[in-house]
């Protein structure tokens, strides 16, 4: 060995680059992949499907029909009564779970004592936990004879059981999103507002809801597109008959219902019936993509100003 | 002052009340289910199939396949989900555009109806490969329905390792495998396996999906990987759509086993959570 050698300084770095350490980061991402191999499939099976459908189909007739009968000869493909039925649904679920969820959020955020919140947060968490065909066989078995007993005349399948049931589903949706944002406000705000002589009510009520807004909205934004979204109460609880009707007494056929029902039977592959489930299917992609992504836009408000 | 203090007293009875119908309902349903499905609920229910005959009809193959369902997402989905939370936190750099354009995919589909999913199962699996209408095609479905939640659980457990566990072994001379395999996944998998956990049990009570695969048949044979199915929410399906009382009360009693899986689960997962969950 030579003085030159050994005066040469050995390099920090290591001499090769480990080939394990590269095969881990490409399996990873290629693990990473896999979610946006979901989307693009997502995008490509829906879109595809529906374009042909709208070569059989008018997409003005699709879009502004008012009769649903893809079964009927002739068949015709106006999509507002399953619209309209996704919309009765989602306006009496969010009757119940705005108001109900933000009640709770605020209870657990401003009023509960910790010991009472970390029991409670768990205990919701298992409502959420309750599949949703439980949740539309007691709305069919429960709810809407309980409705008839106290005089509200409504048909064996409905909207208003489906809608109320489903807005109870939603209430841990609002109220963990809530109450997250509520929590990421500084209590600076509150100690700030007792100083001057609020009391609790005002300093929950003036103070950290509207601090904490941005998350509220999200939270609600978020439970409608879940509303829109959710399948089985509405099939076993809201009947699958396509009425164009806001009355909540009656029988009716969302969006997701018709999808199930279709989806369900044997339909031949490459027939216009069998393409009804893709056109439905990426409206209903497209309004829960958009309420999706207002909703995430939301959430990243609130934690870049807070947090 | 004693205005304020009435009205400061009303608000929290309205919270209250808000606190008291998501609670009574929760009640009131476990009671119904109950009430209705507990002269059902014997061991027939569990070792018959289904018939059409109510005296006489089980869920035993939509038990198993449910059973099967639920090993499928384990093994698929964990350590896809896992692997992705470990390059977004670990490996990518979050400044990168397409890093940040993963991030938001996974939100969203998080957010994805889950009815979307079944038409991504027919339309691909089902029908574009010529799968057929197979339980692995279902457990395929649900293993992509319950990526996202898994990754987001598996993130917040990986970001909770503190920063200078990373430090200390890269000081050692560790190199970045060697440290996310040695240091980060072991402190992070009580988060890990709680997130999975919850995941999976939120998977096995999906209908909707499993709709679309075509898992409404009427299977009376044990169900195979590649055979033809029937989960147990849907069996509660089908049961429930029939307007015969007695087979109301089959769907109820069906219903007390999927509630006592998924309480299981969650029970489980919360055990995990408190006895290994470390604080740093």
């Amino acid at each position: 060995m030579t003085t030159a050698e050994l005066a040469a300084p050995r390099p920090l770095a290591a001499k090769r680059r480990r080939l394990s350490e590269d095969v881990v980061r490409v399996v990873l991402a290629l693990c990473a992949l896999v979610s946006i191999a979901t989307t693009v499939g997502i995008v490509v099976a829906l879109v595809f499907p529906a374009l042909e459908f709208f070569a059989d189909v008018d997409p003005v007739d699709f879009f502004t029909g008012t009769d649903w009968a893809p079964l009927f000869e002739p068949a015709r493909f106006g999509v507002v009564p399953l619209i309209a039925g996704t919309i009765v649904v989602t306006f009496w679920a969010c009757l119940v779970a705005l108001p109900l969820g933000l009640g709770v959020a605020i209870y657990l955020s401003e009023y509960a004592r910790p010991r009472l919140r970390k029991w409670l947060k768990p205990a919701l968490e298992l409502l959420a936990g309750i599949p949703t065909v439980v949740f539309g066989y007691f709305a069919l078995t429960f709810v809407t004879p309980l409705l008839r007993d106290i005089g509200i005349h409504v048909e064996i399948f409905n909207a208003l059981a489906a809608g109320l049931v489903m807005g109870v589903m939603l209430i841990p949706t609002v109220a963990s999103l809530s109450e997250d944002a509520m929590r990421a406000v500084p209590y600076d705000l509150r100690d700030g507002a007792y100083a001057l002589g609020s009391t609790k009510l005002q300093v929950a009520t003036r103070i950290v809801v509207p601090a904490a807004v941005s998350g509220i909205v999200a939270s609600f934004v978020l439970a409608i597109s879940r509303a829109i979204g959710e399948t089985m109460i509405v099939l076993i609880a809201a009947g699958q008959q396509p009425n164009l009707t806001f009355d909540p007494r009656q029988a009716i056929e969302t969006m997701t219902a018709f999808i199930a029902a279709t989806g369900a039977g044997d339909v031949p592959t490459g027939s216009t019936e069998y393409k009804t489930i893709f056109a439905v299917g990426l409206t209903l992609f497209v309004i829960t993509f958009a309420m999706n992504i207002v909703s995430i836009r939301l959430v990243r408000r609130y934690r870049e100003v807070y947090e | 002052m004693r205005a304020r203090a009435v009205r400061g007293r009303a608000f929290q009875g309205v919270l209250l009340t808000a606190l008291v119908v998501a609670f009574a309902t929760l009640a009131t349903l476990v009671y119904t289910v109950v009430r209705d499905g507990w002269r059902s609920l014997d061991a027939k229910l569990l070792t018959e199939p289904p018939s059409i005959s109510p005296d006489i009809a089980g869920a035993h193959p939509a038990i198993l396949a449910t059973i099967y369902l639920g090993l499928l997402v384990l093994v698929m989905a964990v350590p896809v989900g896992v692997g992705t939370a470990l390059y977004l936190e670990e490996y990518a750099n979050g400044d990168r555009w397409y890093n940040r354009l993963l991030e938001l995919n996974i939100q969203n589909l998080a957010a994805v109806p889950s009815i979307v999913y079944g038409i991504l199962g027919l339309a691909f699996l089902v029908r574009g490969l010529g799968l057929g209408r197979v339980l692995l095609a279902g457990g395929m479905i649900l293993t992509l329905l319950a990526l996202p939640t898994v990754v987001i659980a598996a993130r917040e457990a990986i970001r909770a390792v503190p920063d200078s566990i990373r430090q200390g072994a890269y000081a050692l001379g560790a190199t970045r495998w060697q440290v996310v395999r040695r240091q980060v996944l072991p402190a992070a998998l009580p988060g890990i396996a709680t997130g999975s956990i919850l995941a999976l049990s939120r998977a096995l009570g999906e209908t909707a999906p499993l709709i679309m695969i075509g898992a409404v048949t009427y299977i009376t044979f044990d169900p195979t990987i590649l055979g033809p199915f029937t989960a147990l929410p849907i069996q509660i399906y089908s049961w429930a759509s029939l307007p015969d009382n007695d087979f109301r009360a089959l769907a109820a009693a069906a219903i007390i086993v999927l509630l006592g899986i998924i309480l299981l689960l969650n029970a489980f997962a919360i055990w995990v959570r408190n006895r290994y969950t470390q604080r740093w």
